[in-house]
């Protein structure tokens, strides 16, 4: 099959036969990270190390040590962004490593414990990383007038170059040992923002990791190789909460390449030389599944379940004035349900991890989202303290929240599978994208119900009955997001809306199901901006209002940065209303996000296959100071579409509790010729900046759907638009 | 014992025939740059040539290759190649990174087979290719820039 066959997309499955792969591991080049490790290294090549995140090294090149992990939304270029603003650098000599796991010196400062998530990433590291600059750029400073014997007060820094007007100069490498021996100051002056020459610029800044990406260079986790490495996949029950009843192992160990077989806490694990004879070994195992604990509901009976909860009183989320007395008070009453799938993150590098022991310490390498929890997982189960395990961040191909595990399943299982097999066996475990689409972890199944009134054109009251599963109640994170038995992420965007309504409710159920469930991408807003924006849609379409100009009214002046951006977008797109004109509809939603504002205008057709084709988006944003706008606009192309796949064609479906989608051929996600094309405004802020990573995701469902009402097609019920299709 | 011949290098891997290439690639030959998507051909993130032909590895038992040659994303040369990793560079196409090794192979392929390239010659090339980052904007904008630069 050549890679240029048009009907590729979703048929044609052309499976391997089964076979043996004999080890025959070639030297590899060890750490793709050593850069990091060395710069750790007493003896490594820094000889600058003013605090925990800057290196200057001899030739000058300045590493910046990151404690976010890099898997696309572009901390290792951001965070670097900051650090060589305020070091005065030249873009061309910074470099980023992750940095190892230190919740001392690599805490979010959002959470208190090193992790990343909700697009905290530069929002929490705005100061932080800029001081870490500025106190390196004070240091090289002093060290040159020291050297120079000239006041520190007349030297000036530009682009890597420390200069004096008697025509001295020098590049930071030339005075990093002599800087290193200064003391560090505690408060050094950040720059004025009309000072900045690459926070906010068009151009300046480049990202660090797209040379090597382009090229086929950066190592992943799955890249990783070690002498004596075995590679781990686990048979794990094919319900949730499923344990192994027995196992037979006899035929698996017949396969050339497979070493060892053994039960864990997360199911059968096969050792095995390489990918392909674990996956052999895997298939010839005979495991007999104990049941009796799994969750044996499907998709069907759980909505069947949500929709009757919805018709009853939950735990209040938010409310003013009486919204049942108004409703029933009302001519007429709109209702809408609206029932959203349980969603896999499906990272492009599924889920993987490798760990070395021996008995004594051990090394992690894995793309470890919440490093703070992972290494303690990791050294509780290995029976080590803290400071003999060390944890190694790696670059991840991608996560949408898949890698940020409140379970911490992963880092236990990796343990787990290296304690089976013993110490001085490495092991890398891999996930299949069957075991990560099949694995659980998935954005909850929930019903939205929604009820609404409208008088003399306005809206009069708002009822909103939110049921899903809480991915907190029950777990160490509890205390985190749990006030009174509410958590906070199932009505973020829902208790709270923009638009003036007197009487108002938003309340929640959160029934008790077995299946694991996660933040994604955008966590609540994935389904309240998608009730929130259709039902205010629908609601001022039945007023007799425009979408975007009734909006705006009932915003009044209470809610200036998100009318900015509607503003904006209404004006990217020339908006005249939805239409649809020659065809094509446009559909509006604009939603708080992550504290950042993200309003999009979607134009809309249906085609003759009966699938709406989105041709264009508009995305206005205000995300604070737009550290690196390129980026900015990235993460807004990317999050409408990953957010546009998943609302036309995302769903896993339950079947008696068994999921039913295993691959891309069923769980289908957005391809080239489905992406819009997309113009993206950075709204100007003098704000702190706020996230990027997750707030474009929201809109576009919304967006979309109004188009399909304009078109005479109504706001999709039930996500996905193009669904049931397995 | 099977041979192959990858990125001009003969190689004698002990694997038996209906090892997919991709496992002999990355496991036996430590050629990772090759990734591991989905393993039935839908994602593309395993995308190499075969005689200039580009072929989904994680479905390509090594006993169909034969004594073709194979490239890998290490052993790519030329003026497409150079050409279109410049431009996956310029417009920092990537963001996890990860599925762009296989879009990048796809991309050569595609300007080596037409210079010029419509919108929809993209779409017919590269929706085998899926990105969860979607990336696709600027997929499709770095093949239109390499192929001007082509030109030059």
């Amino acid at each position: 099959m050549t890679a240029h066959d048009p009907n590729l997309s979703r048929r044609s499955l052309l499976k391997g036969a089964g076979a043996l792969v004999i080890g025959l591991h070639l030297p590899l080049a060890a750490r793709a990270q050593s850069g990091a490790a060395s710069a750790f290294r007493p003896g490594g090549n820094a000889t600058f190390a003013p605090n925990a995140f800057i290196r200057v090294a001899p030739d000058s090149t300045v590493t910046v040590l990151i404690k976010h992990i890099e898997f696309g939304q572009g901390p290792f270029t951001g965070l670097a962004t900051l650090a060589a603003e305020e070091m005065d650098a030249d873009w061309g000599q910074m470099r980023s490593e992750h940095a190892p796991a230190d919740v001392k010196l690599y805490a979010n400062l959002a959470f208190g414990a090193q992790g990343t998530g909700g697009s905290t990433a530069i929002a929490n590291s705005w100061e932080q990383m800029r001081k870490a600059g500025a106190a390196a750029r004070a240091m090289l400073v002093q060290a040159a007038a020291e050297a120079w014997k000239v006041p520190a007060a007349e030297i000036k820094v530009d682009a890597g170059v420390i200069s004096h007007a008697s025509g001295k100069q020098g590049r930071f490498g030339d005075f990093a040992e002599a800087a290193s021996k200064l003391p560090v100051p505690e408060n050094p002056q950040l720059k004025p923002a009309s000072a900045y020459k690459l926070i906010g610029k068009e151009g300046a800044v480049k990202r660090l990791d797209s040379f090597d990406k382009a090229r086929g260079r950066t190592q992943f986790t799955i890249d990783i190789h070690a002498p004596n490495m075995l590679t781990v996949v686990v048979a794990r029950p094919p319900r949730f909460g499923g344990k192994v009843g027995s196992f037979d192992a006899s035929n698996a160990l017949k396969i050339k390449g497979v070493v060892d077989v053994k039960q864990i806490g997360s199911g059968v694990a096969v050792y095995a030389t390489g990918m392909w004879p674990a996956l052999k070994g895997r298939e010839a195992l005979k495991v007999t599944w104990d049941e009796s604990e799994a969750e044996k509901r499907g998709s069907k009976e759980l909505i069947a379940e949500y929709r009757k909860l919805a018709r009853e009183p939950g735990l209040v989320a938010g409310a003013h004035g009486d919204a049942e007395a108004a409703l029933a008070k009302a001519d007429k009453v709109i209702e809408a349900e609206f029932i959203f799938p349980y969603l896999a993150h499906a990272p492009m590098e599924p889920l993987d991890g490798y760990l070395e022991w021996d008995g004594e310490k051990a090394l992690a390498r894995f793309g470890s989202q919440f490093q703070t929890t992972e290494h303690q997982t990791i050294a509780t189960i290995l029976g080590l303290p803290l400071e003999k395990v060390r944890l190694e961040t790696m670059l991840a191909g991608g996560s949408f929240g898949r890698r940020a595990q409140v379970s911490q399943h992963l880092a236990a299982e990796l343990a787990m599978a290296a304690k089976a097999i013993g110490p001085n066996r490495p092991v890398k475990v891999v996930w299949t994208r069957e075991d990560d689409l099949t694995g659980g972890y998935y954005r909850p199944l929930f019903v939205h119900r929604l009820r609404g009134a409208v008088k003399d054109g306005k809206i009069i009251a708002w009822a909103n009955h939110i049921v899903g599963q809480s991915f907190f109640l029950g777990t160490p994170f509890e205390a985190m997001v749990v006030k009174n038995g509410l958590d906070a992420t199932m009505v973020e965007g829902a208790n709270e809306i923009f638009y003036e309504v007197a009487d108002f409710r938003c309340d929640v159920h959160s029934p008790k199901v077995g299946v694991p469930t996660l933040w994604w991408r955008s966590v609540g807003h994935t389904h309240t901006g998608y009730a929130v924006e259709c039902f205010v849609d629908e609601l001022l379409q039945a007023a007799g209002q425009d979408p975007l100009q009734g909006r705006l009214a009932m915003m009044g002046d209470k809610h200036p940065r998100a009318a900015a951006v509607l503003k904006a977008v209404g004006e990217m797109a020339n908006w005249k209303g939805p239409g649809p004109v020659d065809g094509r509809a446009r559909g509006v939603a604009v939603v708080e996000s992550f504290d950042s504002f993200v309003a999009q205008i979607a134009e809309v057709s249906m085609g003759q296959d009966g699938e709406p084709r989105v041709h264009k988006v508009w995305c206005a944003v205000d995300c604070g100071v737009a550290v690196n706008p390129d980026i900015i606009r990235a993460q807004m192309e990317g999050g409408i579409g990953f957010g546009l796949g998943h609302a036309l064609y995302g769903e896993i479906t339950l079947d008696a509790g068994k999921p039913v989608q295993t691959n891309f051929d069923s769980y289908r996600s957005l391809r080239i010729h489905e992406m819009p094309e997309v113009e993206v405004r950075i709204m100007p802020s003098t704000e702190k900046p706020t996230g990027v990573g997750e707030p474009g995701v929201p809109p576009i469902g919304p967006a979309v759907a109004n188009a399909l009402a304009a078109l005479g097609h109504g706001r999709p019920r039930q996500l996905p638009v193009k669904g049931g299709t397995v | 014992m099977v041979s192959l011949k990858v990125n001009g290098q003969a190689h004698s891997v002990d694997v038996d025939d209906d090892t997919p290439l991709l496992w002999a690639i990355r496991d036996n030959l430590g050629l990772t740059g090759t990734k591991f998507g989905c393993g039935v051909a839908q994602c593309g993130a395993c995308t190499v040539y075969v005689d200039g032909q580009p072929v989904r590895s994680c479905v390509t038992p090594v006993s169909a290759v034969g004594d073709s040659e194979i490239t890998t994303i290490e052993g790519l040369s030329g003026k497409e190649a150079e050409a279109v990793q410049a431009s996956w560079t310029k417009l920092d196409v990537p963001q996890c990174g990860y599925c762009q090794s296989g879009q990048v192979m796809s991309a050569i392929a595609l300007l080596k087979e037409n210079r010029k390239p419509s919108d929809r010659d993209i779409d017919l090339a590269m929706n085998g290719n899926l990105c969860r980052c979607a990336t696709y904007v600027r997929i499709r904008a770095a093949i239109h820039d390499a192929a001007r630069a082509l030109e030059i």
